[in-house]
């Protein structure tokens, strides 16, 4: 007999207890996150195909001799999944237990990255404080002099999110993994610097990093100065090219940090570039214009008060119309200021001048 | 775009032509990496063997301003092998006749003689974008940027009107634009020819809604192109009001601009930072920047988003909304009276059916299930536009254009012997005013270098990594060398970006008659060892 529910897509299993539905596709991890299931993930970046590294979003399938890994079992109608039970989360006790000893630090520096403090949170949510687990630290950091990503592989716990961003999200390649077990080591081809790698700087290895390992440098100018709680974000749209990616400007006491990508950006989806993720500094660069200025006699250009230097521009404009008469004005509007600026740009030359004597730069 | 732009991954054959988006637009490329990755297969067409080249199936090395020729030859040959939609051309274009009478000449043979790239290897482009359930097509300034900019697109548009290429996903004619919001500046209206909402301001109706919104009576003939403007500096104009950009440095043949701006009796400049444009002004009036103001920006698939201020303004700087309306209320121009750049964004939708069911309060919400904020948006119930043309085309039916092969303004000579073509870089952005001040940039592109084939270095007596000397037909520069194979044998490239190598000295040889955009992808130019 077939099943009304599976010529439709939608089945029905079992998640603690309590009957849920999910659709064709979808993998335990997602249905029961989707039913606000709090299930701990390292290796899981929502972006990326599933992986199963980490083993931290076990859970119980009864009939299963051994609990699954949530992220990489798809769910099939009239599954019996238990999320919490006492046996699974002593096993993601001790699997983040071995996680924390392999690593010099946990806490690290919110500026680092957007989820550096993946590892810290779950070190706190299973009170991981002591450990009876006893060993080296794994991975090897790298001395690279560029000035964006810091490569602190201390920090590396192999979950390989940075090589499958790199690979399925920016498709460049550029890093991978050497080694096998706990010589695990992500690295360039030839175990180069970045630079001389496929790397554009793209900045999303840093962005999925749940440690830290990668790190924005460039950011971490501030960690000295600023309070890791006291780091606001503001939403906005990148300022170079036309593809609009959505990202959030951190900002601390007036001064721009660093940039986070949106992860939920309509255009970007967490994706930016070298320039999106780190140029951003021009805005409160020292030869910034602070202060009007009006060409003098002398032929040279003087600071001034705003009144004086919008009544010499309105005068001026005054004095050519009168001269000129009303074609004898134009307006450029610019391509990278608001879209009320341009607005007002044509409104200026249309409602004050009369004339169609207004363009924008996009002729070259 | 005609369409948005996750459909970047949806297509089956990708046709990039004019477009170095791995460089210009890396987050776009991504999706078409994505599109590869699942199958896809990608063409590439550029005179430089740039980074989607070595990711294409088929690449086709044209030479610099062939385009047309390019694209008749595959227009012949998917007619010739019947891959034509002849549903979709029926129904939804007019003028194939006549277009399949005109491409019976323009062989792929005919078009390797102009192009250089050979006739087998565009019958194959041909086939596969014909043969494509999902064909898109992809491009930027390097179809835009030349005398026959107008002709190029329209050939892009046959190819695609006779596939049926448009108006589904992951089809499409899609051109990439190059700045944060250069988009919402022509929707805003900043156009000689268009009123905001691209209402053309030669139709009456359109004329007398803006005389009622604005009090004054509009010229009902289109205004003159910025290109033409700086033609004009010193004999009809002689005030201009400049906000936000370096034309000095972005535009053609330096010279002249500089001689334009100089000849001005009155420039006033509205700009973040002292640019080689604000130096020429009167009046230089410091703009707050990127994240330090409000506003709202329209991306390259017509997505209307929010850009907030995270941080007060630098000094005493203040927003672009604000200066102008403060002249215009010296000027006692009405309709200025704005305490915030809600009610002019609110006003500018008030007066563009494309942005009619848009307001600041919901563009400040964004996307949610029900709304996509993608124009058009005619009203208040409707749910945005990620995709144009389904269906139906604005203005009726897709029109077939017989276009015709133009050399470039300028060709090689004896004189110039070299084909030089222009573009931007990863790590810069235009004229450098915002990254050539971000710190680690510089780590990774400290200087501009003219990129020559190796195999043409001896030739011309020049030596990797040394300065040469590089002349037009205007002017000369000196700029260091680098050998790549990125450049094709007699073709050389550098960008405008940097200052101190003011590449567009040379440029400017000639303009699309229509556009007025200028051919900054095509200039003859000699090479000497300094």
């Amino acid at each position: 007999m077939r099943n009304v529910d599976k010529i439709q897509g939608v089945h029905k299993m079992q998640i603690d207890g309590t009957e849920v539905t999910f659709s064709d596709g979808e993998t335990i991890l997602e249905v029961a996150q989707r039913h606000q299931k709090d299930i701990p993930t390292l290796c899981y970046d929502p972006r990326l195909e599933p992986f199963g590294g980490c083993r931290l979003c076990i859970v119980e399938l009864e009939g299963a001799r051994n609990p699954v890994a949530s992220c990489t079992t798809q769910a099939t109608s009239d599954m019996v999944i238990r999320t919490s039970t006492d046996s699974i989360e002593a096993y993601r006790r001790t699997l983040l237990d071995m996680v924390i000893s392999e690593n010099r630090e946990v806490d690290v520096h919110p500026l680092r990255g957007y989820v550096s403090n993946e590892l810290a949170s779950l070190r706190d949510k299973y009170e991981i404080y002591s450990s009876n687990i006893n060993g080296t630290t794994s991975g090897r950091s790298k001395a690279d002099d560029n000035p964006f990503i810091l490569r602190d592989y201390d920090l590396c716990i192999s979950c390989y999110r940075c090589v499958r961003v790199c690979a399925e999200q920016e498709g460049d390649h550029a890093i991978n993994v050497m080694n096998r077990g706990f010589h695990t080591q992500i690295t360039t081809e030839f175990d180069g610097l970045l630079k001389d790698s496929a790397c554009t700087f793209c900045g999303q290895c840093i962005q999925t990093c749940p440690t830290g390992a990668l790190a924005d440098k460039k950011a971490l100018r501030a960690a000295d100065t600023v309070p890791e709680t006291q780091i606001d974000k503001t939403r906005t749209v990148c300022p170079y090219c036309g593809v609009g990616c959505s990202v959030d400007i951190l900002t601390h006491d007036e001064k721009i940090i660093g940039i986070h990508p949106a992860m939920d950006g309509p255009a970007n989806q967490g994706a930016l570039c070298v320039k999106g993720q780190f140029a951003y500094d021009f805005v409160q660069h020292p030869d910034r214009l602070k202060v009007p200025l009006v060409r003098g006699d002398d032929g040279k250009l003087h600071e001034t008060s705003w009144d004086d230097a919008l009544d010499t521009a309105a005068a001026g404009f005054q004095n050519v119309h009168a001269k000129h008469g009303k074609y004898s004005v134009y307006g450029i509007a610019s391509g990278r200021a608001p879209s009320e600026a341009a607005y007002l740009m044509q409104k200026f030359i249309r409602a004050g001048f009369g004339t169609n004597y207004i363009d924008n730069c996009s002729r070259a | 775009m005609s369409n948005p732009l996750v459909d970047m991954q949806k297509p089956d054959v990708i046709f990039c032509i004019g477009t170095n988006m791995t460089e210009c637009h890396p987050v776009a490329a991504t999706g078409l990496k994505k599109a590869i990755a699942r199958g896809a297969k990608l063409i590439v067409a550029d005179p430089r063997r740039i980074g989607l080249a070595d990711l294409s199936h088929l690449y086709l090395p044209l030479r610099v301003g062939s385009d047309t020729a390019l694209l008749l030859g595959m227009a012949h040959v998917i007619a010739r092998e019947g891959l034509v939609d002849e549903e979709f051309i029926k129904h939804r274009t007019t003028g194939y006749d006549d277009f399949f009478e005109h491409i019976g000449r323009w062989t792929p043979e005919w078009a390797e003689t102009i192009t250089g790239v050979p006739a087998k290897d565009i019958e194959t482009a041909a086939i596969w974008y014909g043969i494509a359930d999902k064909g898109a097509i992809y491009y930027t300034l390097g179809i835009t940027e030349h005398i026959c900019g107008v002709e190029n697109v329209q050939s892009l548009c046959n190819l695609a009107l006779m596939t049926g290429h448009v108006g589904r996903e992951g089809t499409g004619i899609n051109p990439m634009r190059g700045q944060n919001n250069i988009q919402g500046a022509g929707d805003s209206g900043a156009l000689p020819n268009n009123y905001p909402g691209f209402q053309s301001v030669t139709d009456p109706e359109n004329q007398q809604k803006f005389k009622v919104a604005y009090g004054k009576e509009i010229d009902l003939e289109k205004g003159i192109t910025k290109v033409t403007a700086l033609e004009l500096c010193g004999d009809s104009i002689h005030a201009m009001l400049i906000d936000g950009e370096n034309t000095l440095i972005s535009d053609p043949d330096r010279e002249h601009c500089e001689h334009a701006l100089r000849s001005l009796e009155h420039l006033v400049v509205i700009d973040i930072f002292l640019t080689e444009t604000a130096e020429l002004a009167d009046v230089v009036l410091p703009a707050a920047a990127w994240g330090e103001t409000d506003g709202v920006c329209t991306n390259t698939e017509r997505r209307v988003q929010r850009m907030r201020a995270a941080v007060q303004p630098i000094g005493q700087a203040r927003p672009d909304w604000w200066i102008i309306s403060e002249i215009a209320k010296r000027l006692d121009f009405n309709g200025f009276d704005y305490d915030s750049p809600k009610p002019i964004f609110n006003e500018l939708c008030s007066l563009s059916p494309i942005y009619a069911g848009l307001d600041w309060d919901r563009i400040d919400i964004g996307v949610t299930d029900e709304f996509n904020n993608q124009w058009p948006v005619p009203n208040r119930d409707h749910p945005g536009t990620p995709r144009l043309h389904e269906g139906t085309f604005v203005n009726g039916k897709g029109i077939f254009s017989n276009v015709h092969y133009r050399d470039p303004a300028e060709t090689i000579s004896e004189d110039f012997p070299v084909w030089l073509t222009t573009g931007r870089r990863l790590q810069s952005y235009h004229t450098r005013t915002q990254t050539g001040r971000a710190e680690g940039i510089d780590y990774f592109l400290p200087e501009e270098s003219l990129e020559v084939n190796p195999a043409d270095l001896e030739k011309w007596k020049l030596t990797d990594g040394e300065w040469c000397r590089m002349h037009s037909a205007r002017g000369s520069i000196h700029i260091k060398v680098k050998a790549t194979n990125r450049s094709p044998r007699g073709t050389v490239f550098a960008s405008f970006s940097f200052g101190d190598v003011p590449v567009n000295l040379l440029t400017g040889s000639g303009y699309d008659p229509v556009t007025h955009t200028a051919e900054l992808k095509v200039c003859p130019v000699k090479l000497e060892p300094l």
